[in-house]
């Protein structure tokens, strides 16, 4: 199979040259021309919803956060009337990125530079010698030009989604709706955490993860890795393949969800033998580290990770719950912003416990990490390859279907399926 | 009128001594990877956190890492050693001199800033983790314990990962 690029033109993108999605050429991952194109028609096009708050981070109006949608910094900000607006973090006058402080309360956005001022939905209100200065004689000086119309001169405004807690925006005003952007079969999912209650916020994690952005979709759309990578998933039965299991896509298999249920863990020949991860004599010192504790909602599953392309993450994995936000920055590297969350409902035991299986996720987390790291390396291998390389995703075939089985990597390839297709590649 | 009213007492000398040497040798058991040795500088109850300056700062629970009592920090130690996959890197803790908030003879009260430097096999040393140490110490029979390190640190984004403790 030949990958390499057809030609290396600012003109030209490479192209893949076969079937299927089940092979990904490794300039996928590194080809600066390339993740232009994903960053114009994923993140800042192309009628793609990109997560950038929860409402629970503004609580009250006025409220505001700093946030992304690609590579473009917005603010995400709640106005009187409650409604949440996200408009682009770029002075309409001289592009300045005006808005420094990440959170806070504003009653409207001044750049410092010339003092343009905004309303909270991004409106134009007023500016500084708009009609000129007049002299004491009576002469106006400067001013802007009569047919200056504060109209045309608002912050880039963004469609907003806002869905039982969650914050969508897209540059795209013709996105389709929300709930038809997510899709019927992962929309139950959705509501399954986001079913209205209130949430509470715990707290914030950042990494800066040296690997391309699609890495990390990719890793929670990989169901054949937790078992085999993390030791405390395969070792205490929170993730692996003799689990009741499904695997759960959109009809574009952009979004995904993998379900499982989860077991005693211990030896089991089939998915223990030979596993260096496994550790069979392993205990906790400390079992409050992964005392678990079912929920009403569960209704069954205890871990359900949802993969909203191409933005986030929205992770429960048995009390712990979390969205991951992707910020991808350049085709080698992105930022990965974890914002733990719990309910309104939780008491005071439910609150510490969450926090307790926290020490699982994020950057120093006793199975994140791993992922982190495992994307640097998959990154690095890519590099020092080229772009004739390629992965092997054909766990369980070469097509794309859901599956009631995690021995599987149908949603990769369900994802790329669809990126060849939005790509044009 | 005292002779040297500016002169410092011996006691505030000697918190500030005791806290100053303990952290060397807090770092220095990190920078070896002497972790059993880092443990055994907690008091059993003991709560441990890395923490980002903006939960801090803003009153969310939510940690890095946190640790209450020696059995995690034992959970700790053995993923570091036996089952986290990571890329092996060294860690260089530069550890400023403690400002001492309170010693009333059973806890010591102190902060100090801190910066840990990153180096990876084969490659250049990176500014990894900047922050301050918000410590209470008690008195023990073989010296000061940590009853409490709170590690806030300002670095807004972790280098990847972060494996050991701080």
């Amino acid at each position: 199979m030949n990958f390499a690029p057809t030609s290396l033109s600012a003109e030209t993108l490479p192209r893949w040259a076969d079937e299927g999605s089940s092979r990904i050429p490794f300039w996928a991952y590194t080809d600066p021309m390339v993740y232009r194109r994903e960053i114009e028609r994923f993140f800042h096009g192309g009628g793609h919803w990109c997560y950038v708050a929860l409402e629970a981070e503004l609580p009250k109006a006025g409220d505001y956060k700093l946030s992304y949608v690609g590579e473009r910094q917005v603010i995400v900000v709640r106005d009187r009337d409650q409604s949440i607006h996200v408009v682009e973090n770029r002075c309409a006058h001289r592009g300045v990125r005006f808005c420094q402080k990440p959170r806070g309360t504003a009653r409207s956005f001044v750049c410092p530079y010339h003092q343009w001022t905004y309303k909270l939905n991004g409106d134009l209100a007023g500016l500084p010698f708009r009609q000129g200065v007049k002299k004491d004689d009576g002469e106006v000086q400067g001013g802007m030009p009569p047919d200056f119309d504060l109209k045309q001169h608002g912050l880039t405004k963004l469609k907003v989604a806002t869905y039982n807690g969650l914050v969508f925006a897209t540059f795209d005003h013709d996105a389709p709706g929300f709930e038809d952007y997510i899709g019927p079969d992962v929309m139950p999912w959705l509501n399954r955490i986001f079913d209205g209650r209130k949430l509470t916020i715990l707290g914030t994690n950042r990494q800066r993860i040296p690997g391309n952005w699609k890495l990390m979709m990719e890793n929670i759309k990989d169901p054949y890795h937790p078992g085999l990578l993390h030791t405390w998933f395969v070792t205490f039965g929170l993730w692996r393949a003799d689990q009741q299991s499904r695997m759960v896509m959109d009809s574009h298999g952009r979004h995904a969800v993998m379900i499982s249920q989860r077991n005693a863990g211990g030896e089991a020949k089939a998915v223990t033998e030979g596993v260096t991860s496994f550790k069979k004599d392993m205990t906790l010192n400390d079992t409050r580290l992964l005392d678990v504790m079912p929920e009403y909602w569960w209704k069954g599953p205890t871990v359900t990770m949802i993969t909203l392309f191409p933005s986030v993450i929205i992770q429960q994995q048995v009390n712990s719950l979390s969205t991951r936000h992707i910020v991808p920055s350049g085709p080698d590297a992105f930022d990965f912003v974890w914002t733990h969350f719990g309910f309104e409902e939780d008491d005071e035991t439910m609150t510490r416990r969450r926090l307790r299986q926290a020490n699982l996720f994020g950057p120093a987390g006793f199975v994140s990490a791993d992922d982190g790291e495992v994307i640097e390396f998959s990154q690095d291998g890519f590099r020092q390859k080229g772009a004739e390389g390629a992965t092997v995703c054909e766990l369980d075939g070469r097509g794309i279907a859901p599956t009631s089985h995690m021995v599987t990597e149908t949603l990769i390839r369900g994802m790329y399926g669809y990126w060849r297709k939005v790509m044009e590649i | 009128m005292p002779m040297r009213p500016h002169a410092i007492a011996l006691s505030v000398l000697e918190s500030q001594y005791r806290v100053d040497q303990f952290n060397a040798a807090y770092g220095d058991c990190l920078d070896r990877g002497a972790y059993d040795s880092w443990i055994a500088m907690f008091t059993e109850d003991c709560l441990y956190k890395v923490v980002p300056r903006e939960n801090h700062d803003a009153g969310l629970p939510l940690c890095t890492m946190a640790l209450e009592g020696q059995g995690m920090l034992k959970d700790r130690v053995y993923g570091i050693t036996n089952t986290l996959f990571h890329a092996p890197y060294y860690q260089r803790h530069v550890i400023g001199g403690a400002r001492i908030l309170s010693d009333n003879g059973i806890t010591i009260e102190a902060t100090a800033n801190y910066s840990v430097f990153r180096t990876k096999p084969g490659s250049v040393s990176e500014v990894y983790n900047v922050g301050r140490y918000l410590d209470r110490f008690v008195y023990g029979d073989q010296g000061l314990l940590l009853q409490e390190r709170l590690c806030v640190f300002d670095s807004e984004l972790i280098l990847n990962s972060l494996i050991y403790p701080i």
